[in-house]
């Protein structure tokens, strides 16, 4: 047969060599994704996932509803309608204690409402209507059994949707994301500024909150877009203009003792911050997502990788897409996804180059991260040193191919899989074949005992 | 997927060419010996010389009290389809072997006249020196204007071919039946309105007589009435009457449906329904109905003539009136459903016997395998009746074949129930004939309505038919028996073997030679069914008893003299007729191995084919082909022992072995071989066992052609087969649409179904292609077009690449995975020697049935998917798993993956919920493709 193989070899249509994006073939080993579901419900691009317990995930968009599903499954478990615009923010409150609350969700959206949702049997619990603006972000503090939302002012709420407290209104813009903090604090990214509100029980009763501003960080030269607290003690920002600081939680300065890489700004020509180059859309900081040790940014079409300890980014991947990167996350085996607006998801090992010395690392990275505009030629100078020097890297291990529009968030599962959402409405949920298939032999030889019907064996 | 594939050789379906192929030599058991008049360019299956008819027709008949028989119409409504032939003659036979006694009137004790819901009869009958034989359903309709308000139809399906009715015989008669429901439900409506108006008019009649009545008292102050008076009196006497009984009448029209409701979901407006109701008809007590009872003359004959309001006492001579079309009587709407319905029988029948039943064997087997049939296997027809039906044509088989048969037949139902997934198939078998009266005997349910209806089978039996003997004669071949007698059990119907004296009965009186012009019935089941099952035999109304005649005229020429005790036992007692109808039928037999005739009816073939070498029988190629599939189980004895709980009634086979046996031996003694062998060999459902199946053949045949030009065409086949068989979506890409679907359409066939819906397969799609599309579609064909949109749909090819392979019908090229294996290569030879379409499709199909097996018993082996103890690793598993695909599957390179992804879709299908679809997966692989060039 193979006679006929007179043409053989790879496709020629390779699209995608075009672009200086690391592709790989179609033999991805490492991929273990070879079954998929995809989940239709969603009328309009599907913007949010996140997750409930274990096998439950909800998602929602900009068609204002919100479908709870089974992540083995895929079962559509309840189909939420209560928002009349699409929604801008969501965030699961699960049951503080054993008691039998059960797990709920807030959803914002942009008709200014608040809707808290009964995950268990798919109900609307309650709905607050009295905001001035539309809520953008929402944060629970599982600590303390309230949640927050953030618009144009900060208020404080409590389980049964009491307001607790709210802060004077703060800005037209709206606050544009929240973390919590430790001592009850949470940092809110109000335009270019970083503000610090603390929440304390009012003297008069025990149910009554203050929130409180405490600080103002206003180190940021452009909107705040992203936040991410990597632990108790550190924080991370980064801005449209490609700015990433590290904060200390505890007293929210970059000077702090416990991260002195913000001392090393005596030297004039090193900002503390990092400032990235190219056009600013190509440099904002979409995404950051971080684990013990790094800090992993979503930035333009790249990916970096930005070490705690040492200070530095170790690895980074500058055209890990064809278009914006716009979620990452970090898994528990040095795997790396991230999605794209090009609609593809990928998937990122990184790795460890011994051979190349540590000392190349600053240069590469400086050069890469480029100050100014650099021309062309030094550009690509720097970028063929750059390719020689990080003594890590991202290696693309493989790639999910499915969306036919950008892929706005994806959720992972472990090994029940992965669920990505996208601007063409459809959830995809990407699952290991190999699993799947012995699950359901697993599931078909219960039915057969039960049945009754014959057992064959080898 | 049961067929072998080069055993149905002689389909009547292409060239005349084609037969003159010779083919490869076969197997000697699979051989079929050379039609000697072949060179005299005679076709076995060309039609039988004596028939004026070009193909098989149905005709419906009137037995006008004005006119006697008449035509109504044929279908197909085409003149040249019934050529020559005689309709009025023929109408005329038909229309006289009407034993259903339909009968309205007063019957003793009863007040008022009752209408008979007489159910249909069903006869057999044949002329032979017309070359037609014919199934015939006599059915009556109501007519208030009709003598006994009661016209008496009948359709009949009419064939040269005497073994199709024969064979076919349950299956006509179910979509017959349905037919018939559907005009007796639109007639008992008009019935009803007819009465109605009639009511009205009596209503207003009485209001005019008892006006005059009165006027006339007023007017009469004498003591005395005067002659006019007192006819008055009587007329308003009589109308007042004629009121009563008319309101009956309509009570009674009325109520039927309702009784019917009670007995089963009742739809009188589904043609469909028909068989639910002709189900429970069956179980439904006959005893109640009595038609031959003398009978007052209906009284309703003097029932006054119809005017627009007043009626009149003096009655209309019946010839004056124009009496009511079909149309008229039964409702526009029934009227056109029942064509339809009938338009759908004769289309379904079409074509030669040994392909229908080739069809419904393959089917019946296919059935019971309910686990995988889905894959390659179009099961929507399989789900619509029950199709457990086996063949039947055991006229032809040797004496080990039937005996084999026997076991085969009785094992098939059994399996289906133990796969438990089509119990239905067991249930009742619509056989009504009884007569439904409105009595107070409300028809029994005391039938079990699980227990198979074992139907009389005398209209099978070989030497019936066997015993055709004049040129002009008729010959009631068979019909359908009624009544309690007949609904005997499946286990009844599978022991064959006693020596009951069911077994001779039913060739009781079954048995006539007939002389020229006149009507044989060689067995009736009356409707009436009163009569136990002892005295049938002595029943049937025999309309002649004249003796034999060897007529030369007659295309048929057996020696039923063979036997000289045949003529004498019908004069004799029943059971000498018995014993003596029984050594007629070995008689027959022997005489048609006698090479005394002149033109051989290859419908008739009885005759074993060693003995001149004349292929007279249909071919029989189920024999090895279910063997073949059986053997890809775990054997054809093992499925029946080991794999399902069901055992074999093993008494049964060594008992019908034996019986067949000593048959052999002494022919004079085959009572019981021969009874087992009609009994087991009969249908015992209603099954329309090939709904459909006309189309089917079609596309088949043309998607076997197109498949053959393709692995011909193409020197890329196979990884383009491979593609489909692993479940990677091929896309077939071209600007001609029609060459695009030709090619979509050949490569159909490899596709495997997802589950019971249809094909996953897309003829033409002009939009650019989607994920969610390959998740439904494994096999797409898409234009190629220089519009944006096009530009497009190329995109999101080369986006999706690895989800697809793409075949470029334009520039012959394919890019898709490599393939190494071996399965692909047997499936599609390109220098195979098959012909044709339809065999080719057939090879196609024997050898997914194998990939099936296999597929089967990959999925179902537990230690290959679940470790054996706790502790085992699930390396270990795996490896087994291999060992098992590679070396007892005997599996090399992607053909692992070919079954493991028939395995997935049979675990899918297998854990799947009934009643949701579930959400169709799309698995795929990470392998590079290739691009392959011619």
């Amino acid at each position: 047969m193979l006679r006929w193989l007179i043409g053989g070899g790879r496709e020629p249509q390779g699209l995608a060599e075009k672009s200086s994006v690391q592709t790989i073939g179609e033999e991805q080993i490492q991929n273990p994704y070879t079954e998929l579901l995809v989940l239709k419900g969603h009328q309009d691009i599907v913007r949010f996932l996140v997750q409930i317990d274990d096998c439950r995930f909800a998602s929602a968009g900009d068609d204002g509803i919100i479908f709870l599903w089974n992540a083995q499954t895929g079962e559509k478990l309840y189909e939420l309608h209560g928002h009349t615009h699409k929604i801008t923010a969501i965030a699961p409150f699960s049951s503080s204690d054993v008691t039998e609350e059960t797990d709920l969700i807030i959803t914002a959206s942009a008709d200014r409402t608040v809707i808290v949702w009964d995950c268990a049997s798919g109900r609307q619990v309650q709905k607050v209507s009295c905001f001035h603006s539309t809520v953008k972000c929402l944060t629970v503090l599982q600590r303390l059994n309230v949640w927050l939302s953030g618009g144009s002012d900060l208020c404080v709420w409590n389980r049964k949707l009491d307001l607790l407290c709210k802060t004077s209104h703060l800005t037209d813009a709206g606050i544009s994301a929240l973390v919590e903090l430790p001592k009850n604090c949470v940092a809110a990214a109000v335009g270019k500024e970083l503000i610090i509100f603390r929440l304390s029980a009012s003297n008069n009763g025990s149910e009554g909150w203050n929130i409180l501003e405490v600080k103002r960080l206003v180190d940021h030269q452009d909107n705040i877009s992203s936040i991410v607290s990597v632990n108790d003690l550190t924080f991370v920002t980064g801005s449209h203009i490609g700015e990433l600081i590290v904060w200390d939680a505890l007293d929210w300065t970059k000077q702090a003792s416990e991260c002195n890489f913000w001392d090393s700004s005596v030297h004039p020509d090193v900002q503390p911050e990092i400032k990235l180059s190219q056009s600013p859309h190509e440099t904002s900081v979409q995404h950051l997502t971080s684990d013990e040790e790094c800090v992993f940014a979503a930035v333009g079409k790249g990916i970096y990788v930005y070490n705690l300890q040492m200070k530095r980014v170790i690895a980074c991947q500058r055209t890990a897409h064809d278009s914006t990167v716009l979620h990452l996350e970090k898994l528990p085996n040095r795997q790396l996804i991230s999605c794209s607006e090009d609609g593809s998801v990928r998937i990122w090992e990184l790795r460890e180059k011994q051979q190349l010395p540590a000392e190349s690392v600053p240069t590469g990275f400086f050069n890469m991260w480029g100050f100014g505009r650099a021309n062309k030629q030094a550009h690509q100078a720097a970028k063929k040193m750059h390719e020689n020097t990080p003594v890590y890297f991202l290696e693309l291990v493989g790639d999910l191919i499915g969306h036919s529009s950008a892929v706005q968030m994806f959720l992972y599962f472990g090994e029940l899989g992965l669920a990505t959402c996208s601007a063409d409405h459809l959830i995809i949920l990407w699952k290991d074949g190999e699993r799947e298939s012995s699950l359901r032999s697993l599931t078909l030889f219960k039915k057969l005992a039960q049945s009754g019907d014959l057992q064959l064996r080898l | 997927m049961i067929s072998a594939p080069d055993v149905v050789a002689f389909t009547r379906e292409e060239e005349l060419e084609d037969d003159l192929y010779r083919e490869p030599p076969l197997p000697e058991e699979y051989s079929v010996p050379l039609f000697p008049f072949a060179g005299q360019g005679a076709n076995p299956w060309a039609k039988v010389a004596g028939s004026k008819f070009t193909r098989d027709f149905i005709l419906i008949s009137e037995f006008s009290e004005q006119v006697g028989p008449q035509p109504l119409l044929t279908i197909p409504d085409d003149a040249k389809v019934s050529g020559t032939f005689d309709l009025n003659y023929f109408s005329l036979r038909i229309m006289s072997v009407d034993y259903q006694a339909s009968f309205v009137g007063h019957p003793p004790g009863s007040a008022y006249p009752k209408l008979n819901f007489v159910e249909d009869s069903k006869v057999v009958l044949g002329d032979s020196k017309e070359g037609a034989f014919a199934y015939v359903h006599h059915l009556t309709l109501y007519d208030l204007e009709a003598r006994g308000f009661v016209r008496p139809f009948c359709m009949a399906y009419i064939s040269a071919d005497e073994h199709k009715i024969m064979q076919q015989f349950q299956e006509l008669s179910t979509e017959f039946s349905k037919a018939s429901e559907c005009l007796k439900t639109g007639n008992r409506k008009a019935f009803a309105n007819e009465l109605e108006k009639k009511l009205k008019d009596l209503d207003y009649t009485r209001t005019v007589l008892h006006n005059e009545t009165e006027q006339q008292k007023k007017a009469n102050d004498k003591g005395y009435y005067t002659t006019q008076a007192i006819e008055k009196a009587n007329e308003l006497a009589s109308v007042e009457k004629s009121i009563i009984e008319h309101q009956d009448l309509l009570r009674q029209i009325r109520s039927y449906p309702y009784r019917k409701l009670k007995d089963s979901e009742f739809h009188p407006y589904e043609p469909e329904c028909a068989l639910d109701r002709a189900d429970t008809g069956s179980d439904q007590d006959p005893a109640a109905s009595d038609p031959t009872e003398p009978g007052e003359t209906p009284l309703y004959t003097h029932v006054p003539s119809y005017t627009p309001k007043l009626i009149k006492a003096k009655s209309a001579k019946c010839f004056d009136k124009k009496l009511k079309t079909l149309e008229e009587l039964c409702d526009v709407y029934f009227f056109t459903q029942t064509l339809d319905q009938l338009h759908h029988i004769e289309r379904t029948f079409r074509g030669d016997v040994c392909y229908l039943l080739t069809e419904q064997i393959s089917r019946a087997l296919l059935k019971q395998q309910s686990v995988t049939n889905f894959l390659f296997e179009d099961v929507s027809f399989l789900d619509e009746k029950p199709p457990e039906k086996q063949y039947r044509g055991c006229q032809g088989l040797s004496q080990d074949a039937i005996d084999e048969k026997c076991s085969e037949e009785s094992l098939a139902p059994k399996v289906v129930i133990s796969l438990g997934s089509y119990k239905s198939s067991v249930e009742c078998v619509p056989i009504k004939m009884e007569q439904e009266m409105e009595d107070s005997e409300e028809p029994k349910m005391s039938e079990s309505v699980m227990s198979e209806h074992q139907e009389n089978l005398d209209y099978l039996d070989a030497d019936i038919k066997g015993s055709i003997s004049s040129g002009e004669s008729i010959e009631v071949l068979g019909t359908e028996k009624s009544g309690s007698g007949l609904t005997k059990s499946e286990s009844q119907a599978s022991l064959p073997v006693m020596p009951s004296p069911q077994a001779g009965r039913s060739k009781v009186g079954s048995r006539r030679t007939v002389s020229e012009d006149s009507i044989e019935v060689l067995s009736t089941c009356p409707s009436e069914s009163l009569i136990p099952e002892d005295f049938k035999a002595s029943y049937p109304s025999a309309i002649n008893e004249e003796p034999y005649v060897d007529d030369d005229e007659g295309g048929l020429r057996f020696a039923p003299r063979a036997n000289p005790g045949v003529d004498d036992g019908q004069d004799q007692d029943d059971v000498s007729k018995q014993e003596s109808l029984v050594q007629v039928d070995a008689a027959c037999c022997i005489g048609k191995e006698s090479p005394n005739f002149l033109e051989p009816l290859p419908e008739l073939g009885q005759k074993p084919c060693e003995e001149d070498g004349v292929v007279r029988i249909p071919p029989q190629p189920y024999r090895p082909a279910e063997q073949g599939l059986r053997g890809g189980f775990p054997s054809h004895d093992g499925l029946s022992a080991g794999l399902l709980p069901y055992e074999l009634d093993s008494r049964y086979l060594s008992g019908s072995r034996e019986v067949s046996k000593s048959s052999l031996d002494e022919c004079s003694d085959s009572t019981s071989y021969i009874s087992s062998a009609a009994s087991t060999c009969s249908d015992r459902t209603p099954s329309p066992a090939h709904l459909g199946s006309a189309a089917g053949d079609r596309h088949r045949k043309r998607a076997g052609q197109n498949a053959l030009r393709f692995i011909r065409q193409y020197p890329f086949a196979h990884p383009a087969i491979y593609s489909l068989l692993s479940g990677r979506t091929l896309v077939v890409l071209g600007e001609d649409e029609a060459m695009v679907k030709r090619l979509v359409t050949a490569l159909s066939i490899f596709v495997p179904n997802c589950g019971a819906y249809a094909k996953p397969v897309k003829h033409w799609v002009t939009s650019a292609l989607h994920l969610v599309d390959f998740q439904k579609w494994k096999l797409i064909g898409l234009q190629r077009a220089v519009s944006p949109a096009g530009v497009n749909a190329l995109h999101a090819l080369s986006r999706y690449s690895r989800y697809l392979s793409v075949l470029d019908a334009d520039s012959k090229t394919l890019r898709c995975p490599l393939y190494k294996g071996s399965v692909v290569a047997r499936l599609a030879d390109h220098r195979t020697q098959i012909k044709r379409g339809s065999t080719y499709y057939m090879h196609v199909q024997s050898i997914l049935t194998q990939l099936c097996s296999k597929a089967f018993l990959f999925t179902f082996c537990h230690h290959l998917h679940l470790p054996i103890s706790e502790r085992e690793p699930e390396e270990s598993v795996v490896s087994r798993r291999m060992n098992f695909l590679k070396l007892q599957l005997g599996l090399a390179n992607e053909d692992i993956k070919i079954v493991q992804y028939l395995a997935e879709l049979l675990k899918l299908h297998y854990i799947q919920e009934p009643g949701q679809g579930g959400n169709p997966l799309l698995r795929f692989d990470y392998v590079p493709s290739f691009l392959y060039k011619i």
